[in-house]
Formats: C-alpha cells, structure tokens, sequence
C-alpha cells in the first residue's frame, strides 16, 4: 500500500499484536491496517475474526501489546489512556449494530452526546448551525423522516431503522474526521438498510469524513473505494468465505 | 462534560428505586438529626433547670440525690437540716442570699414545697431568668399558694381556687391537710423546669398545716391556734445559697461541709447535673448508634440498588465510552448518582424533619416538658450531614469502580 504524500493517513496500523488477557492466544496478530483521509474502507469479516477488538484499538479503549496504533496523528502508543479517550471524542463516530442509544435521553440528548465530551465536535457544530441543538436538529431533520416523532421523547418508541438513524445523527455531528461503522445494517430490513446507506453516503459527501465500514455482509462493498478481508489485516483471523 | 444531568436523567429513568433509595436516606436523615436534636435541648434544658445559684446545701448524702430532691422534686432527703444550722451558714460573710426549702408534702400528684418569699426574685434558671407571675403575686398570708404552670393547666386551677395539701408525696395518699386549705394566690409562668410542677407555699404555712400533727399521725385533740409567733419552722429540707463572689464558693463548699454543728453537704448545682447527666450518656450514646446503624443500612441499601443495576447499564457505559467518555467520567456519573440520591434525600429528611418538629412541638413540651425550637442545624448537625455526604461519594466508589471493571472487559462492544 504506497499512500500519496498529499493524502494524510487517519489510520495506520503496523505488526499489531493484541490479546485480551496476558495468558490468552492473540486475537489480533501481526495486524496491519492504513487509511487515508476521505477514503471509504470497508473491512470485511465473519464474526470472530477480531473486528470488534480492531475497532478498540482503533477507538483508543485499548492498547495493543505489540506494535504500532497511529489514529489521526496521534501515537497511541505513547498516550495516556485519557488522552486517547480525548481522540476519540474528538475525531472519531462510531454506530453500532444496535443499541447504541442511551434509553433514558432525548432523540435530541442522544445526537448531542458526543458534543458534550468534545470541545472541538462542539465548537464545530456551533460554527456550522450556530447552536448544538441547531446542528442536530440539522442532522435529524436530514437522516430522519421529518416530523415523526419529536426529537425531545426519549428513544424507546424508535423502530430500530430510525434509531440506526439517530446513531448516525450522533457520529456525524461535529463532524469528525473519522466514521467508523459496525454491521450498523444488520439489524434492519432490505428496504430500511438501503435508505440507511444512501443517507450515510449522502451525509459523508457532505462532511468529507472518512468512513471504516465493518461487515461480514459484502452487499454493499460496491459503495466503498476499497474492499480489506480480515484475514489479510490479521493473520490470526480465518478466511472470511 | 455536565455529569449532573446524566446523573439525573439516568436516576430518572430508574424513578421506582431512585425513590425508595431516597426515602431510606431521609429516614435515616431524620432519625440520626431528631435524636440529636432531643438529645441536645434534653441537655440544655437539664442544664438550665437552675442557674444563679452558687452552692445547694442538705443534710449528707449524695451529691446527686440532693440535687434530685432539692431541684429535681424526685425522691426524699433522708435527712433535714436544722433551722439553726441554716441561720448560721445564712449570716456568714459572704453569703449574699439563701433560700429555705422544706418539702415533705404533695397536692394531687405535685410536690409541695415550703419556701421563702424571696425565692420569687433571687431563684434563677435558664439564662439567668427569673420567675414572672401569669397571675396573682407571691404568697402573703400564712394558707397562700402559688403554684407551677403546669399545675394550674393540669388541674385547671386559677386564682383563689381552695387547695388541700397531702401529707407524703404519694398522689393517693389518705392523710390529707383537710383542716388546713391553703389558697392559690399566684401562677407562675411557664419555665420548662420542675417549678412548673411544684406548688409553693410559705415556711409558715408548712408549719401551720402541721400544727396539731405528730409525725405523719393527726393528734386527737387540736386546740392549738395557728398564730404568727408560733411558726418559726424548727427544720427545712434544704437551702440555696448565692455568694457574693464565686471566688469563695469553694472556701465556703469546705466551710459548709466541714461544718461542725450537724453533717451537711454542699454542692455545686452546675458540677452535680453534669454527673447527673453522664449517668444518662449510656442511653444518649446507645440511640446515637442506633441512628447511626439506620444510617449504615440506608447507604448500604443504596450501595445494592446501585450494584443490583450495573449489569443492565454495561451497554449505556459502553455506548458512553464509544462518544468519547472516558473512565473517569464513567466513574464521576456512578458517584455523582449515588451523592446525588443522598443530598435529595438529605433535604427531604430535614424537610420532613423541621415539619414533624413544628408539628410536635407543643405535644412534646405538654408531655416531656421539652421544648425542641426549630433553629438552623448547628455546627455538629452540619458535620453529621457532610459526613453523610462524604459516607455517601466513598459507596458510590463500589459501584464506580465494578462498572470500571466492567468497561475495562467490554470496550465499546457489549457481548450479551
């Protein structure tokens, strides 16, 4: 992989060997991973292969015990466990497969989240639509179909497309360099998991963020500029088929 | 990162336990500040039952046993001391008023105590108040009574109403001064100390009820006439004694008790209901640690509602990790909840606590004689709350540190 000089690289991962415990077998082994800015990866991988431990240490929860994690420019590495949480607030959006909202906020107070551990998201979001709950208003308004509900009522009423909705909502929002997305379709139907991806690649158009799609379904790989199997970021992972 | 909002609104979402957490806080709260709050106007109020006086003198006993007869109205001295012995120790130097007192005698319950006129100005309690009339004056004639507020309420007497007086200090006692009557000629304001129970009458009049009397025995024949001359008591239960200066008072404690003519026993009022009152300090302290345990059990009973909940928030941590908040912060929610729960339930407690006081106070006062103001927690109260406080950030760690653990083994992604 030469990346072009002009084109900074977001993540770079180098011989990264993880385990979850000093006496496990490695889950990830010898581990290697480069994104560049604007681009839109998706990874694939059957369950098992070390996505959701990938995605740790890429969100900076953990550090590897070999190796070399480099997110946004920073050396996780060398960082404090505190310092790395401040990377993640501040430059990257996660959506999970489901239930990522927190049942006792708002739609509203669940998009806004992030702006309340990052500084930098929030000064984003008031330098775009003036406010935070102007930007997520914003945000809602596009991802969501309007007026169905308000956005003050907690989530629990949310079918499960349109709270795929809101998490999107929420990992856009002060735009952060960085979207990673974990199976965020697989809880939805055929229909709802299309309007999901068009909205997603509608919003990044807009936001220039670089997106890191995780899925072991490869329909939607065609969207991507590039295709990686976990097999070939860890040697540890089986053959996804 | 405003933790006290997610705090709140997680607490929220949570209402039924949220609640009962608080409830047992203020439970706890008003038990722990109530018993207090008693315990420390029961000392005042002890405190403050006589004041003014420097020394209180009765035949040898113990300390404590004069101080509960003398003062108190409780018990009986095993010995009275004799009128001579009294004029002299009241003519010493020094010796700036005395007051006799010479009980014996009860009315319906309360206790009868002969005096002097001069009690009404010079006795002092509380701080350094005197006693004031509702109604009537002091007792002038030889049958003149004035009685305790409480007297009066109880027995719903008022001013000239007739009074039998007992011989004993039994309520049901069957020799009674039935030939004598003595009339109320006074009502003394409420104190809040034993005055109000007593009824007063003069030297003179326990004498002459006693005319004619042998011992406890009516004599058959009564011929002897009550006059002036023949009143002069020949023995009094005790007396009070004011000093000109409290720089002789232990010169004349060692005179009094060194006191060659008869065995007497001087003590200091304020020294004999300290002793009085430590020999009560096994109970204060007992319903202190009682209040104290039901303040353990609240807080533990936080600490498992919060723990019991942990395993269902694993998701709601690991959503908040993955927005960006770190361990500290996971940690600040836990602890600020459990803070949280505990000042609610703290300000409802001394909501609650400062209404039952408003409420039971004239019960209280009517049936315990104890007056409980409503005054601003004091400087002891406040500790106890702060510790509560500080009791309550400590239990909130358990938690803080188990959802901790937690994280530390979910990352962002929960497997369940």
């Amino acid at each position: 992989m030469n990346e072009p000089v002009s084109k900074p690289t977001l993540i770079r991962l180098k011989k990264v060997d993880f385990a979850w415990h000093a006496q496990a077998n490695l889950t990830i082994k010898s581990g290697n991973l480069c994104v560049e800015e604007h681009e839109h990866v998706f990874i694939r991988g059957a369950s098992g292969s070390g996505k959701s431990t990938l995605l740790n240490i890429i969100g900076g929860i953990v550090t590897p015990q070999r190796g070399q994690v480099e997110i946004v420019g920073h050396d996780f590495c060398q960082l404090q466990a505190l310092q790395r949480d401040r990377v993640r607030a501040d430059h990257i959006g996660f959506i999970f497969q489901q239930f990522n909202l927190i049942p006792y906020l708002s739609i509203l107070e669940n998009v806004t989240l992030p702006c309340r551990f990052s500084k930098l998201r929030r000064d984003n979001a008031i330098e775009r639509s003036g406010s935070v709950i102007e930007e997520a208003m914003y945000l809602l308004n596009r991802l969501y179909t309007k007026g169905q509900f308000s956005f003050q009522r907690t989530t629990s009423e949310l079918s499960v497309g349109q709270q795929q909705r809101v998490a999107a909502a929420r990992a856009l929002i002060g735009q952060p360099q960085l979207i990673i997305a974990d199976e965020p379709t697989s809880s939805l139907d055929y229909d709802a998991r299309e309007a999901f991806m068009d909205l997603l690649f509608d919003e990044l158009k807009l936001s220039g963020s670089t997106l890191l799609y995780v899925s072991h379904d490869p329909t939607h790989q065609h969207l991507f500029n590039r295709v990686a199997d976990m097999s070939v970021i860890n040697q540890q992972a089986e053959v996804a088929l | 990162m405003n933790l006290r909002l997610l705090a709140q609104k997680s607490l929220a979402s949570r209402r039924s336990t949220a609640i009962l957490t608080i409830v047992s806080i203020a439970v706890s709260v008003i038990l722990l500040l109530g018993v207090e709050k008693v315990r420390v106007n029961a000392k005042s109020s002890f405190a403050n039952t006589i004041s003014g006086t420097d020394l209180i003198v009765g035949a040898r006993s113990g300390s404590i046993q004069l101080l509960l007869y003398s003062v108190f109205r409780i018990g009986s001295a095993t010995n009275n001391i004799s009128w001579k012995s009294y004029q002299h120790i009241a003519q010493q130097k020094g010796v700036k008023w005395t007051i006799p007192i010479s009980l014996g005698d009860s009315h319906r319950g309360f206790r009868v105590m002969g005096t002097s006129r001069d009690y009404f100005s010079v006795y002092q309690y509380g701080e350094k108040r005197t006693l004031k009339f509702t109604s009537g004056k002091q007792f002038e004639a030889v049958f003149d009574a004035v009685i305790g507020s409480e007297v009066a309420k109880t027995l719903n007497y008022s001013i000239g109403d007739q009074v039998i007086i007992s011989h004993g200090t039994g309520s049901a006692s069957f020799t009674q001064h039935k030939d004598k009557p003595f009339v109320i000629s006074g009502i003394l304001e409420h104190t809040g100390t034993p005055v109000d129970r007593t009824v007063h009458v003069s030297l003179a009049g326990i004498e002459a009820m006693h005319i004619n009397w042998n011992g406890a025995v009516k004599k058959r024949k009564t011929s002897k006439v009550v006059t002036e001359s023949n009143l002069q008591p020949e023995s009094i239960t005790a007396f009070l004694v004011g000093l000109d200066s409290k720089i002789v008072s232990f010169k004349m404690q060692r005179y009094i008790n060194d006191y060659a003519g008869e065995p007497l026993l001087a003590i200091f009022p304020g020294i004999a209901l300290h002793e009085l009152w430590s020999l009560m300090s096994v109970a204060e302290k007992a319903l202190l640690i009682i209040s104290l345990f039901v303040v353990v059990a609240a807080l533990t009973g936080m600490l498992a509602v919060s723990l019991a909940g942990l395993n269902e928030r694993r998701r709601e941590v690991a959503i908040l990790r993955s927005v960006g908040a770190s361990h500290w912060h996971i940690m600040g929610l836990l602890i600020t909840e459990t803070v949280l729960l505990t000042m609610i339930g703290i300000i409802i407690g001394l909501i609650m606590l400062y209404s039952s006081i408003w409420v039971a106070q004239p019960l209280i006062e009517k049936n315990y004689g104890l007056f409980i103001p409503i005054t601003a927690p004091n400087v002891r109260e406040l500790g106890m709350i702060s510790v509560l406080l500080a009791a309550s950030f400590l239990v909130g760690l358990v938690p803080a540190y188990f959802a901790y653990k937690n994280s530390l083994a979910d990352g962002m992604s929960v497997r369940s």
